[in-house]
């Protein structure tokens, strides 16, 4: 299970305030001052071991891609963090806009940190739940399931139940959130008759809905042709930036992953080594993983 | 309730409709196939078919039980075991890898061998032979407003849980990452199912009840590309083919039940011809 933890008497420096207080105004958008510690995650299923002592840093506006072999325990890390699997270790969230500050305070703070020049303070750390869009790789439907892409996502962000007429704002709403992923268009299909890449498009504009901390993907390219995969990974830049949210993809696209990932995590039951894309591809544990070439 | 009697009387100026217990029939048919659809399109949906024709099943346990604990009120007794088998039924299909078809076929046959052989005890199963098939035409008033009551009870249900529901259809593990309570939910569906299966099961039967659940939701699918028309379509295929079975069986001369089920069925096929067309 996810733990939460409460800490006191963390130090926030003078550059992270003012930065936080640029995004504070910022609506609908996550705050860019938040980060999602793993810690010693760790995953047993029976008596095998599938994940060990798994350690990361998920920073805010990033595309973090953890990559492996098959059966590396990729998957499984995503059903940890998401709670669907028990675990050792913690998963800490921190968010400052939770330590109690207005828009206004903040101001007065950054303001008088410029005064005094001071260039740190003391500031209480509050941890509040972190909220995770997940983007499964498929869903488990039939074809000839009568629930279009209105349904599916206002089944979740409407109390209207939805096999009762359609509430004007919340088709106003889906669409614009639609429009965000250029899937406006899909809104009345059927979601069994959806491709591939457009599936993707409507689970990510679902995940997004509202904008979460960390966003999480399970081989998103999965069944998903060239041109999909390269529009898919598009709209993840664009949107980790715009929404300067936390991506998280497990992900076998390696070309993509070196061109788009902010920070790549090899994964073979624990962390092999984890950094830039660079620092990744050029390191011995993968030339040892994948091979030379 | 004689006002009622009138006003059917007025309206439907029909040589069935001057008995009394074809309007009780009428009022009941028009009472459970609204509720029959609207369950039957989760059921599919969440391809619940098999376990709540295994609920149908245990009923003959739940009345078996209640004979042995010589509780009079056998519908009190179908009701509680109703509830114990669903709300057990899925604790082990959740904790354990079997899969669902095997978990539910062996709780089936149990509860169905297990309620056979109680209720054989003496050779006296003949008393509880008209649970097979139900008899529709026997329903009294107060029995119709019992059902009114539970109708209500589940389109309320509907309108709070719905949501939550349909998304646990589409993906639990979905649904679980946006913080619903997946398995809270599917044991509420699961009562509110056994509790719905047990309280009609006299008038429907043991055989018929799940094809009533089944049929008309089946169809809708068949013609539906959203959940609007998904329930409209299935309520408008239930009432109608409860409603034809009901007065077909009055002028053949033979059981309601399974007239009513064989009226669904033919639309199902119907659906099924002119799917190509409307999807």
């Amino acid at each position: 299970m996810r733990k939460k933890e409460k800490k006191k008497g963390r130090e926030v420096s003078k550059s992270e305030s003012r930065r936080a207080v640029k995004r504070f105004g910022r609506k609908g958008k996550s705050c860019g001052f938040h980060c999602i510690k793993i810690k010693h995650i760790g995953v047993r299923i029976g008596t095998e071991e599938i994940l060990k002592d798994v350690n990361l840093h998920i920073h805010c506006g990033n595309l973090t891609a953890v990559i492996g072999r098959n059966g590396a325990g990729k998957s499984t890390l995503l059903k940890a963090i998401l709670g669907e699997l028990p675990h050792e270790g913690e998963i800490v969230f921190t968010d400052l806009r939770t330590v109690g500050w207005s828009q206004e305070e903040a101001v007065q703070e950054a303001n008088r940190l410029e005064d005094t020049g001071r260039e740190r303070i003391e500031q209480p750390e509050k941890i509040e739940g972190l909220r995770i869009g997940y983007v499964p790789q498929s869903l488990s439907i039939d074809k000839n399931t009568p629930i279009s892409v209105y349904d599916l996502l206002a089944g979740y962000v409407s109390r209207r139940p939805v096999f009762l007429w359609k509430s004007k704002r919340t088709e106003e709403e889906i669409r614009e959130q639609l429009s965000i992923f250029e899937a406006e268009g899909l809104m009345e299909k059927a979601v069994c008759d959806l491709s591939g890449g457009e599936l993707q498009r409507v689970l990510l504009a679902l995940a997004t809905m509202p904008p979460p901390h960390l966003l999480v993907l399970d081989e998103p390219a999965a069944g998903i042709d060239q041109k999909g995969i390269a529009a898919l990974y598009e709209i993840l830049n664009r949107i980790k930036e715009e929404y300067d949210m936390a991506v998280l993809l497990v992900s076998h696209d390696l070309e993509y992953v070196k061109k788009y990932a902010d920070r790549v995590v090899l994964l073979d039951k624990t962390v092999l080594i984890q950094g830039t894309a660079k620092t990744v591809f050029e390191s011995e544990a993968y030339q040892q993983v994948f091979g030379r070439g | 309730m004689e006002t009622i009697y009138r006003i059917i009387e007025t309206l439907l100026p029909f040589s069935w409709a001057q008995y009394d217990f074809m309007k009780n029939a009428l009022l009941a048919i028009l009472v459970l196939t609204p509720l029959f659809g609207l369950l039957g399109t989760l059921i599919v949906s969440n391809r619940m078919a098999f376990f709540s024709d295994a609920l149908g099943h245990s009923t003959l346990t739940g009345i078996g039980i209640g004979v042995l604990l010589g509780i009079a009120d056998a519908g009190l007794a179908m009701a509680v075991f109703g509830v114990c088998f669903a709300l057990l039924l899925n604790w082990i299909r959740r904790r354990n890898s079997i899969s669902n078809d095997t978990v539910i076929s062996v709780f089936s046959s149990l509860s169905t061998a297990a309620g056979l052989m109680i209720l054989s005890k003496g050779g006296e199963f003949s008393k509880y032979s008209g649970l097979l098939v139900g008899d529709v035409l026997s329903i009294t008033p107060g029995e119709i407003l019992l059902l009114l009551g539970i109708l209500v009870a589940a389109a309320v249900f509907w309108c709070l849980c719905f949501n939550q529901l349909h998304a646990i259809s589409i993906s639990a593990e979905l649904a679980r990452s946006r913080g619903i309570r997946t398995g809270w939910y599917e044991n509420v569906l699961a009562v509110l199912l056994a509790l719905i299966v047990m309280c009609s099961i006299k008038w429907v039967g043991i055989l018929l009840i799940n094809a009533l659940l089944i049929l008309p939701a089946a169809s809708a699918r068949n013609l539906a590309s959203n959940e609007r028309e998904y329930h409209l379509f299935s309520l408008l295929i239930s009432v109608f083919s409860g409603v034809s079975g009901l007065i077909f069986s009055f002028y053949n001369d033979v059981a309601a039940g399974p007239t009513i089920v064989v009226v669904a069925a033919m639309f199902f096929f119907a659906t099924l011809a002119v799917k190509p067309r409307v999807k």
